[in-house]
């Protein structure tokens, strides 16, 4: 997993709550390998017409937003279902970081898992960035060793729970990390085997 | 065990394998349930040359894109079979154990566990979807992960996770008549909002809980994740223990007994243990539905839809206009008088057989106004409500009489709802786009479902069956 390092990037702004994975990546477009890209699956029905054109009116739609590397949204974000699609979207589509009051707590252990930051910030800080980004976006400053979003004299500050964080700084597995553990949790399989072996079928 | 222990705290203790510096435990899974959607994990797997560490406590089963027409009356997506197919063959491949669209138990993962007795109380279940909350019925631990989790999972039998505080939900009294476990779902999480149990394992416990069959247990745990938990559980009780007698994976004999006396071990003793509490009378509880886009935007089908400028701030005010203007409604109109154009009863939150008869006892001798169908929970579900004769009182209705999957609820099979169309669903998510683009979900429980397909408009099921009588 690519470490997260700090990150200066344009950030585009999604004034909505409880954009839920649904909405992140319609369930018909999870049929494809990973390998062939996600991107253009991201906020898909949001950002387009019926007839499949993107939406001028949209934010993420914006000329500048072609290089967005951080998404700055409302509360309860990622809710919902567990599909890993939604943070290989916003992966896909070029984001390190998202900036949001809350996060659905199953996408953001994804997030984390794939490298991307959910970053948290007060209600309050998450409607002072809003209003500072406008309707297209700004360069904005993530300093995640220091949990701070500069952006030109305002500074806020964000939560990440300490394991995440030095998951995401280091760029950290667990795959490889529990396998060491193996004899350890060989140990306990053996003990949960004779206590309880009704459960090993 | 210590006597001021949750139940939660003490099946979390007893599968923790270590405690991380940085605050996550190693946790042991007892059982792994697959469906089709974790072809990200095994591609995960192969990429990097891993083996699967248990197959023998991984069980995959094939509902998230199975067709619900399979008689051969439709032609079956190709692409959509090859993802039904993959499923199969990765698991194979793997020596995992699977539930395959042909087998006589298939049916929906949070369906097919319980009803196979493969998830026990006290045991950590985990799947690659969010409604594992589901298992929390029976007294276990069942958390929803993404793709890297199972993959995880798959490698090791094993899970980091940072522990989640415990939040108690308390129903006390009695339910009136006509109010159903989705009810209680949608009534708590419209008073505490879709994130208000964020980062909490929820228990829920009360008088009005343990009056609850496993059936409506079920129901409940299963919306635990549309309040933002991370799960949700019930102390094992007699009706715990009596739901799992005899179920083809729970232990037989003396092996039961000793079994049962330590699941019932588990259960909660005090409230105090709890890191935050909320308590309900569930006499308050009406008859409840969704007008908006998202779970907690639920309302006693008695009430009128809300007013932006009735409401509490400018954030507030613009979702409720987003709301009501996705879903083609108006301010302060009568829900009752909102009409719709299908219905579908199903989904891991409400098509056991319980849900089945109460949506067949309305529509008994009745027809539905709108066109819509019945998707069984699992192939033993069906067998049950045919031999019963429920699927002749739901085809005599006009509705369809389908194949078991998760169908309409999340439209992978391509059950959908077209564009602008307003569906009364006994699903779980009303999201924006959820049964297909523009399609419009009000959710409710199964005799109100059936009642609006009576009706063809939302309807109180109370006031409509006294009306029938």
């Amino acid at each position: 997993m690519r470490p997260f390092a700090h990150l200066h990037s344009w950030a585009c702004p999604l004034p909505l709550s409880n954009i839920d994975t649904d909405q992140l990546i319609p369930a018909r477009f999870m049929r494809t390998s990973r390998s062939q890209g996600y991107g253009e699956f991201l906020l898909h029905d949001l950002r387009r017409n019926e007839d499949g054109n993107l939406r001028t009116d949209w934010p993420l739609n914006k000329p500048a937003a072609i290089d967005a590397g951080v998404l700055v949204t409302r509360k309860n974000f990622g809710a919902g279902s567990s599909r890993e699609a939604a943070v290989y979207a916003l992966i896909d589509g070029g984001f390190r970081c998202v900036v949001a009051p809350s996060f659905g707590d199953i996408f953001a252990s994804n997030a984390v898992n794939n490298g991307l930051l959910p970053a948290v910030v007060t209600e309050q800080d998450a409607e002072l960035l809003l209003g500072a980004l406008g309707n297209h976006g700004s360069l904005i400053d993530v300093s995640l060793e220091r949990q701070i979003i500069s952006l030109a004299s305002t500074q806020i500050y964000f939560e990440i729970k300490p394991n995440w964080k030095i998951k995401l700084i280091n760029g950290w597995d667990d795959v490889a990390l529990t396998l060491s553990m193996k004899g350890e949790i060989q140990a306990f399989r053996q003990k949960r085997s004779v206590n309880f072996s009704w459960l090993f079928l | 065990m210590s006597a001021s222990l949750s139940l939660f705290d003490r099946i979390w203790s007893e599968h923790e394998i270590r405690h991380s510096e940085s605050g996550e435990s190693l946790l042991w899974v007892d059982r792994h349930y697959l469906h089709e959607g974790s072809f990200h994990a095994f591609d995960q797997l192969t990429s990097r040359g891993l083996s699967v560490a248990e197959p023998g406590l991984t069980v995959g089963i094939t509902d998230h894109y199975v067709p619900t027409v399979r008689d051969g009356s439709v032609a079956l997506d190709p692409q959509i079979m090859e993802m039904v197919d993959r499923l199969e063959i990765n698991a194979k491949r793997h020596g995992i154990p699977v539930i395959g669209l042909t087998d006589s138990r298939q049916g929906i993962v949070h369906v097919v566990g319980p009803e196979q007795g493969l998830t026990h109380p006290g045991s950590v279940v985990v799947c690659g979807d969010s409604h594992t909350s589901t298992h929390g019925a029976l007294g276990a631990i069942g958390f929803g992960i993404g793709a890297s989790e199972v993959a995880h999972v798959l490698a090791t039998q094993t899970i980091w996770l940072a522990k989640p505080r415990t939040l108690l939900l308390q129903f006390d009294g009695r339910m009136a008549s006509g109010v159903t476990a989705k009810d209680v779902a949608l009534h708590w999480i419209s008073a505490l909002g879709a994130d208000g149990a964020r980062g909490f394992a929820i228990e829920y416990s009360g008088s009005a809980i343990r009056e609850l069959s496993m059936e409506a247990r079920l129901t409940l745990c299963n919306m635990s994740i549309e309040g933002g938990a991370r799960c949700g559980l019930i102390s094992p009780d007699q009706v715990t223990i009596e739901s799992l007698r005899g179920r083809p994976s729970i232990p037989k004999g003396t092996d039961f007994d000793r079994a049962s006396r330590h699941w019932l071990g588990l259960a909660s003793t005090e409230v105090s243990c709890f890191d935050q509490r909320y308590v309900f009378q569930a006499a308050d509880i009406q008859p409840t539905v969704t007008w908006g886009v998202s779970p907690e935007e639920a309302l006693p089908i008695l009430a009128r839809l809300p007013d932006p400028i009735d409401a509490e701030n400018p954030g507030k005010a613009s979702q409720i206009a987003d709301s009501l203007e996705y879903m083609g409604l108006t301010p302060g109109q009568k829900l009752t008088d909102i009409a719709i154009d299908k219905v579908f009863i199903g989904s891991c939150t409400n098509s056991r057989l319980s849900d089945l008869r109460d949506a067949a006892a309305i529509l008994k001798g009745q027809k539905s106004k709108v066109p819509g169908f019945v998707s069984p929970g699992s192939k033993w579900v069906k067998s049950a409500a045919e031999a019963e004769g429920l699927h002749e009182i739901f085809l005599s209705a006009g509705l369809q009489w389908r194949e078991p999957g998760c169908s309409m609820c999340v439209g992978m099979n391509g059950d959908l709802l077209l564009s602008g169309e307003r569906c009364a669903s006994t699903t779980n998510r009303n999201f924006k786009g959820r049964q297909g683009r523009g399609s419009r979900t009000h959710l409710m429980s199964p005799a109100m479902a059936a009642a609006a397909a009576v009706a063809g408009h939302l309807v109180d099921v109370r006031s409509f069956s006294e009306a029938r009588l």
